[in-house]
């Protein structure tokens, strides 16, 4: 594993990007990145247009060659050696062929920009250092003084999840000292959520950053991150509302950004983007806090799964192993129960899916993303009202469409344990009493076939029943093939056992799988095979066309034999594979006139975005 | 008392005695966030507390209550305090027989927050379709009183509502509250022509024999 000093060899920065312009790709495409080391100056964003120009982000292929991405290199090479010196790391690397060849030039660039500065954008730059000086100290504020290691601190939650932490001091040394912190604020600067303590009393370090954000902004720019010593601060910026996540955690910018999103979209779900941007074109300076009260603990919720549960890295969802007998006689159950409108029945047990139904005309037009499933198991598992009774509540599913509502009926079907719960999504705020009728018809044929008793036998499996020795754990997620394209995205992994039993041990196998997953996703160069000895463990990650793979061995095991033992373990899956996956989703028809329940065009059997928040402002 | 109460756990045996009719109540649970809503729907279809999250959406349960000539079934819907819902509550209350408006004694703004629902609610009041209940909960919190009986009595009477104070916490008044509903429910509404739809259960027989013909099928 990396050591706790793995960043003192990166300098710290800032990055920021150009806001995308009409001729680039939608989204983040340009950055640049300078180092403050030197005189923390600031280049000219006019400037940095030709040449220095930098690309950090995903959509790497879009863009011109010689366009490419010197910075990360810049950053990934100290770290990389330093891992290689201390953990005997070994790497089998494809990388990009034109990665590394211009690092010089684009070099010799910086040199010139870092002239150019001097010249033009001596006030701004120096304003921006005074800002950064400022979130500086806020942020060592936040986590210097009496750091340990960050796994030592994942590893006591402090908490368990039904305490608050909105009433956490947050002048206090363990509120610096939580691994990662998550800011929503508004563009005005008004606190959103924080997921420690209260917003009131982070009202001004929440300023701070929207000052850099918008200061940032007025050069035409958008800030991507901060990185000191410690910390890593990233911005995300959508519609109306910016999402800062701080974190002392190991993992890459491109992760924590993944995160926020996953936090924004959550938000959406509850609210939809149009009526958020609706509000906020009618009132900018809106507290939206008054729409997101009770629904706190949705996102204390999302962010604990997140961190504990690789589902949100891998985005791709995990459904209990059933043989496949069990699991399409319960799917035959969900086709039967169907009411007009009706578009999705799930079924769950233990918050992994068991079976999805999905009407015709929708998986034609589109699949249900792993992150909307996500969305929604987290909003199953954060609310323990649903054990009351049956739930019908609107639900937007953020990756489906932003702006529609759906209408979900919630309800389990084993009271009083609550382990098996059933989920219908219908297009129909009226249906509640067809789609309740459906519940009831699966209850009944459940009854019939005894379906509850089998599935509260089923059980997640063992890594020792793959046979091989040595391999301790893994993750496996199969990639879209030909015949089941528009499946939803599916992964596989064994229950964590010794030695990873404990949350401590988990959570640091967790963090050595998200650094595998960091470096295979590298933008600058990305990886197909890393072979990775660490200090208690051996890993080996793989990515192939075919699939994605992280595996886990002992600490001696060599490659050779780490080789082997996957080849078996693939072989293993591909005999499993019926059991490990929902192979063949199946899918029913409710609507006579098919095409209207299609996502087509936002069709008006969605409920409109009109849903009445601009009577409240 | 001449009436049993039972919970909707039950609701299946009771149904099987067919000499009463079954009327269809729907009954609404509106007030603040954090006012008990959720404690009192549990309470009113389990007798049970537990402390709950804010509701998502809508809860909706079931009660049944025997009265001495007929069995209501009460249909709960237990509607979400949070604003983000406030939006689609009317889809909720929409046809309710019965509108609990919940306050927290203890806390003045959600008794104020009651009487903007009354508002809310008297927009699309037919007199005579509902039976519209004030309720003061936590009365157990009575030592933090912030709103006294007086002043709920006084609301009340003035805008021609029923007013209990009640405890979900230690089930004070909780059953009185029910069987009192339950009661002028059946009085101004279910003596009424229509006014209460009679409740069948649905049958699901042919689910059933298409399952055993299709698991014959499949035998052979």
């Amino acid at each position: 594993m990396e050591r706790d000093n793995h960043q003192e060899g990166e300098a710290e920065g800032v990055r920021i990007c150009d806001p995308p312009s009409e001729s680039n790709p939608p989204a983040d495409t340009l950055a640049t990145s300078l180092s403050l080391l030197g005189n923390h100056m600031f280049p000219d964003p006019v400037e940095r247009n030709d040449g220095t120009a930098v690309n950090k982000d995903e959509s790497a292929d879009s863009l011109p060659s010689d366009v490419t991405a010197e910075e990360e290199s810049l950053d990934t090479e100290p770290h990389l050696n330093q891992v290689t010196k201390l953990d005997t790391e070994e790497e089998e690397e494809t990388e990009n062929s034109d990665c590394q060849d211009n690092v010089s030039t684009q070099l010799s660039d910086t040199g010139t920009e870092d002239a150019a500065i001097d010249n033009d954008q001596g006030d701004s730059g120096e304003f921006v250092v005074t800002m950064l000086a400022k979130a500086k100290l806020e942020e060592q504020g936040i986590g210097v003084k009496g750091r340990s290691s960050p796994l030592l601190e994942a590893g006591t939650p402090e908490s368990p999840a039904f305490m608050s932490h909105r009433d956490e001091d947050v002048t206090a040394d363990s509120w610096r000292q939580h691994r990662k912190h998550v800011f929503v604020l508004s563009e005005a600067g008004k606190p959103i959520y924080s997921r420690y303590g209260s917003e009131e009393a982070l009202s001004s370090t929440m300023g701070v950053m929207m000052a850099l954000v918008s200061f940032v902004q007025s050069g035409d720019n958008i800030i991507r991150s901060v990185y000191s010593e410690k910390h890593t601060v990233v911005f995300l910026q959508k519609g109306p509302l910016v999402l800062v996540c701080v974190s002392s955690s190991r993992q890459s910018e491109r992760q924590l950004r993944g995160e926020l999103l996953y936090v924004y979209y959550q938000i959406i779900s509850m609210l939809t983007q149009a009526s958020i941007s609706r509000i906020f074109e009618h009132k900018k300076n809106y507290d939206l806090r008054r729409l997101l009260a009770g629904s706190e603990k949705i996102l204390d919720g999302l962010l604990n799964l997140v961190d504990s549960d690789p589902s949100f890295l891998l985005e791709a969802v995990h459904c209990l192993p059933l043989a496949s007998s069990l699991r399409d006689s319960l799917s035959q159950i969900l086709q039967k129960a169907i009411t007009p409108n009706l578009v999705f029945s799930i079924l769950i047990a233990r918050n992994q899916l068991l079976t999805i139904v999905q009407e015709k005309t929708v998986i034609e037009d589109t699949r249900l993303e792993p992150a909307d499933v996500h969305l929604l198991l987290n909003l199953i598992g954060a609310s323990s009202a649903f054990q009351a009774g049956e739930i019908w509540t609107p639900i937007c599913l953020p990756l489906f469409n932003p702006d529609c509502y759906f209408y979900a009926y919630i309800s389990y079907l084993d009271p009083p344990e609550c382990t098996v719960c059933l989920l219908l999504l219908s297009t129909d705020k009226e249906a509640f009493y067809a789609v309740a009728d459906c519940k009831r018809k699966i209850e009944e044929a459940m009854v019939a076939q005894n379906s509850l008793s089998l599935i509260a036998k089923v059980q997640s499996y063992s890594v020792s029943q793959v046979g091989v020795s040595d391999l301790r754990h893994f993750m496996y997620k199969p990639f879209d093939v030909p015949d089941n394209y528009r499946q939803l995205t599916q992964f596989t992994s064994p229950e964590m056992e010794a030695p990873y039993g404990s949350e401590e041990e988990k959570m640091r196998l967790l963090d050595l799988y998200r650094y595998m997953h960091s470096r295979i996703h590298s933008t600058s160069r990305p990886l197909k095979l890393i072979y990775h000895v660490a200090e208690r463990e051996t890993l080996l990650a793989w990515v192939t066309s075919k699939f994605e793979l992280y595996t886990c061995f002992s600490p001696l095991v060599t490659k050779a034999c780490a080789i082997t033992a996957i080849t078996k373990l693939l072989r293993w899956i591909k005999k499993e594979e019926d059991r490990l996956f929902i192979r063949y989703p199946p899918k029913y028809s409710t609507t006579p006139n098919p095409s209207k329940s299609s996502r087509g065009g936002k069709s008006d059997q969605q409920d409109s975005t009109d849903n009445g928040f601009l009577s409240l402002l | 008392m001449g009436e049993n109460l039972r919970g909707g756990a039950q609701l299946q045996n009771d149904t099987l005695r067919k000499s009463l009719r079954t009327l269809k109540v729907k009954l609404v649970l509106l007030g603040s966030s954090g006012v008990g809503k959720s404690s009192l729907a549990l309470r009113f279809s389990k007798d049970e507390f537990r402390r709950t999250s804010p509701t998502v959406g809508c809860a909706y349960l079931t009660r049944v209550v025997h009265l001495r000539n007929v069995t209501l079934r009460l249909e709960i819907w237990d509607t979400a305090g949070q604003e983000k819902y406030h939006s689609v509550t009317p889809l909720y209350y929409r046809g309710a027989q019965a509108a609990l408006l919940v306050y927290d004694i203890s806390k003045r703004e959600t008794f104020i927050r009651a009487q903007v629902w009354l508002k809310e609610l008297e927009k699309q009041y037919i007199p005579g379709s509902t039976v519209i209940w004030l309720v003061g909960n936590k009365g157990d919190l009575a030592t933090h009183r912030q709103v006294s009986v007086e002043e709920g009595q006084s609301l009340a009477n003035d805008r021609g509502l029923f007013f209990t104070e009640a405890s979900a916490l230690s089930g004070d008044q909780i059953n009185e509250l029910l069987l009192a509903i339950a009661h002028r429910v059946y009085e101004c509404i279910g003596v009424q022509q229509e006014g209460l739809s009679e409740w069948k259960e649905t049958p699901l027989v042919d689910l059933r024999n298409r399952d055993k013909s299709s698991r014959l099928a499949s035998c052979c």
